[in-house]
């Protein structure tokens, strides 16, 4: 088992002709990912690759393949608008990659998608990946090993370098799953962190949170409230200087709530072992495995 | 990106908000002559990105126009908050009766723009709203409809006991909705929006951050940008495509993605050092970055070690090896660098590099220790 991706998954590429998402379609079927389709406009009745049927529109694909999730590789000021397709298509899954959204085209994009009652992950996230079942984004397949531990991160590259411990010490993932550095994000912590506790093959789950915002505060509420299995948490941006805007959108401190302090105090009132650097998620899911 | 005041008032003033008259100088001529022209006592207001102003003595009041000559030649030139004022707005002094906050964000948690109103506006709103928060009132905005007419009212009533005073809060309300959502904002502030001696509304201060992300589709607000009031080096970052924040430490930092960026600055410190940056060279695969960010890096002269971090997931070692070959050739590097790099093409990578000479390692704990190691006896 998995949480939102496995064999199941079909999956429409929107944007595959472009640069990003023509080489990461290859890096995902070559994952052995069902690639069923893709969407390009102008484009349809093209074979990716010899083997993805292209399509005009969304609705074309879905009708078409049956596709169930899909995966956004449009540039930004154009990504709002494939969410709304992907939504009309009735796909349930749609995951973003793509970076540098405006903020006001979320708020509008957000209250769409939980009307029709499809599930988006991200904007600007690194995808999600079910190792050895589906890889769903960018997340690179050779680090990740198969196992019990759930990954969910606002981070992609930290999200890298952890899950590369987890693999080195033999520590396998059930799912991976970057939700995105921006203020405004389809999948929250706390949706993984319930679909981690409800999934029979997770045994303990690891998140990475940074600076800026509430969402690991909330998130430290539910683990407490909700969760039985072991959560070990990480917070980046612990030497941020307060009110900089570091890369992430979302990692702004705003007025007292969002310091690295204070989320990691959040997390150790709720049980959750914090790690001080990267490294320290071994030692700890050893103490509490 | 911030806008000053005077871009601000513009843009609410062109949303039909009464914005009191006012000119922009940059030497005391010129504010002389502006102050003549408006005869009467006037403010003169400093022109930074940077809260807290009048506390500083940016902000002074003259009563006319050799007054206000001289605080000109005071206030130009004059550093708050490590920024030179260049720039002096000068406006009527109006006496008010009262003074409310108007101010609109974007709230993570309701997922919605947030107004907010107080009738406790003024230098202190941010007090107010530590000690007193049920002084301020809010309203999570739907954006499909905007502010409906009966939010406004309702919210301004409870600013205003006087019924025309109200309505015409509530009119200010739902046009600086319109002028946030107009430019793509992600703060739009009027504080204070002062009553007048003669009872009318008037927005003494405003303030429009725009959310960098919209820019690219409003060319007529990203040619407002001062370059003038920003670091050099976050400009030349900028203009590379890069993500830097200068800060004060001696061990120099380029890293790919802005998680493990921040965690790299983590370590650093964990291990005893300074990080001298943030620098997030995202991730695309051209090595032209890597030079664009080694050459920020070391013009800054407190920097006493470099430490690459990369782990290859979009971003291609031997791209980054090949950036990092390419600007060492250029630059003629003064102080010693420490290179972890690990995933995507790492083995071509490593090959590059130890061809030019470098050596790279695996593990980040170890680049760290060995970058911290390298800044203290540098």
């Amino acid at each position: 088992m998995s949480i939102f991706v496995d064999q199941q998954t079909r999956l429409v590429v929107q944007g595959i002709t472009g640069r990003d998402g023509s080489f990461h379609t290859r890096q995902m079927l070559g994952y052995g990912t069902k690639v069923v389709a893709g969407v390009t406009p102008g484009k349809g009745g093209q074979l990716f690759d010899g083997v993805v049927p292209v399509f005009d529109t969304m609705a074309d694909a879905v009708a078409e393949t049956r596709a169930n999730t899909s995966i956004i590789y449009v540039p930004a000021a154009v990504a709002a608008s494939a969410v709304f397709e992907a939504a009309d298509a009735g796909v349930a899954l749609i995951v973003c990659i793509t970076e540098g959204i405006p903020v006001l085209d979320m708020t509008r994009v957000l209250p769409y998608l939980h009307e029709r009652g499809a599930r988006l992950i991200g904007p600007n996230c690194p995808g999600l990946i079910s190792p050895s079942r589906s890889k769903v984004g960018i997340i690179p397949g050779n680090i990740c090993r198969p196992g019990r531990i759930g990954v969910v991160s606002r981070s992609g590259t930290l999200t890298y370098e952890i899950v590369h411990q987890l693999s080195g010490a033999g520590y396998g993932q059930s799912t991976c799953v970057g939700i995105g550095g921006d203020p405004l994000i389809g999948t929250s912590f706390i949706h993984c962190l319930s679909a981690f506790q409800a999934d029979p093959d997770t045994d303990a789950v690891v998140m990475i949170g940074e600076i800026g915002g509430t969402d690991e505060q909330l998130a430290a509420d539910f683990i407490q409230q909700a969760m039985s299995k072991p959560v070990i948490g990480f917070i980046a941006g612990q030497t941020a200087p307060p009110g900089r805007r570091m890369g992430h959108a979302g990692a702004i401190i705003a007025g007292s709530s969002g310091t690295a302090a204070e989320k990691m105090a959040a997390f150790a009132r709720a049980g959750i072992a914090v790690m001080k650097r990267p490294a320290d998620v071994v030692t700890l899911l050893k103490e509490r495995l | 990106m911030n806008l000053h005041e005077y871009q601000a008032r513009d843009i609410l003033r062109r949303h039909g908000i009464p914005v009191p008259p006012g000119e922009v100088a940059t030497s005391a001529d010129q504010a002389r002559a502006i102050a003549a022209r408006l005869g009467g006592a006037v403010v003169v207001k400093a022109q930074v990105h940077a809260g807290g102003r009048g506390k500083a003595g940016g902000v002074k009041l003259a009563r006319d126009a050799a007054e206000a000559a001289a605080h000109a030649a005071k206030i130009l030139g004059m550093t708050i908050k490590g920024l030179v004022v260049q720039r002096v707005l000068i406006t009527p002094a109006a006496e008010i009766t009262a003074e409310s906050y108007l101010g609109i964000v974007v709230d993570r948690a309701s997922q919605r723009p947030m107004l907010m109103v107080s009738a406790a506006g003024g230098i202190d709103i941010e007090e107010v709203a530590v000690q007193t928060p049920e002084k301020i009132h809010r309203l999570a905005v739907d954006p499909r409809y905007g502010v409906l007419p009966h939010q406004a009212l309702g919210l301004a009533l409870k600013l205003y006991g006087d019924l025309t005073r109200a309505r015409a809060a509530a009119d200010i309300m739902q046009r600086l909705y319109g002028a946030f959502y107009a430019v793509g904002a992600s703060l739009a502030e009027i504080n204070p929006l002062a009553t007048t001696r003669d009872g009318a509304l008037a927005a003494l201060d405003a303030k429009i951050v725009i959310d960098d992300n919209e820019l690219t589709r409003h060319p007529e607000l990203a040619a407002l940008r001062d370059t003038s009031a920003e670091a050099p080096s976050e400009v030349a970052a900028r203009e590379a495509g890069l993500t830097f924040i200068k800060l004060d430490g001696s061990v120099g930092c380029c890293v790919n993605g802005a998680g493990l960026a921040m965690a790299t600055m983590d370590l650093v410190k964990y291990y005893g050092g300074e990080p001298a940056n943030f620098l997030d060279i995202g991730g695309s695969s051209d090595p032209q970055k890597v030079v664009s960010a080694l050459r920020i890096i070391t013009a800054d002269p407190s920097v006493r070690a470099i430490l690459f971090n990369i782990f290859g997931g979009i971003t291609r070692g031997d791209d980054v090896a090949n950036g990092i070959v390419q600007a060492t050739a250029q630059l003629a590097l003064k102080v010693p660098l420490v290179i972890r790099l690990t995933g995507t093409n790492e083995e071509l990578a490593i090959e590059i590099l130890t061809k030019a000479g470098f050596s790279a390692l695996s593990d980040m704990d170890e680049a760290v220790k060995q970058a911290v190691a390298k800044a203290r006896t540098a």
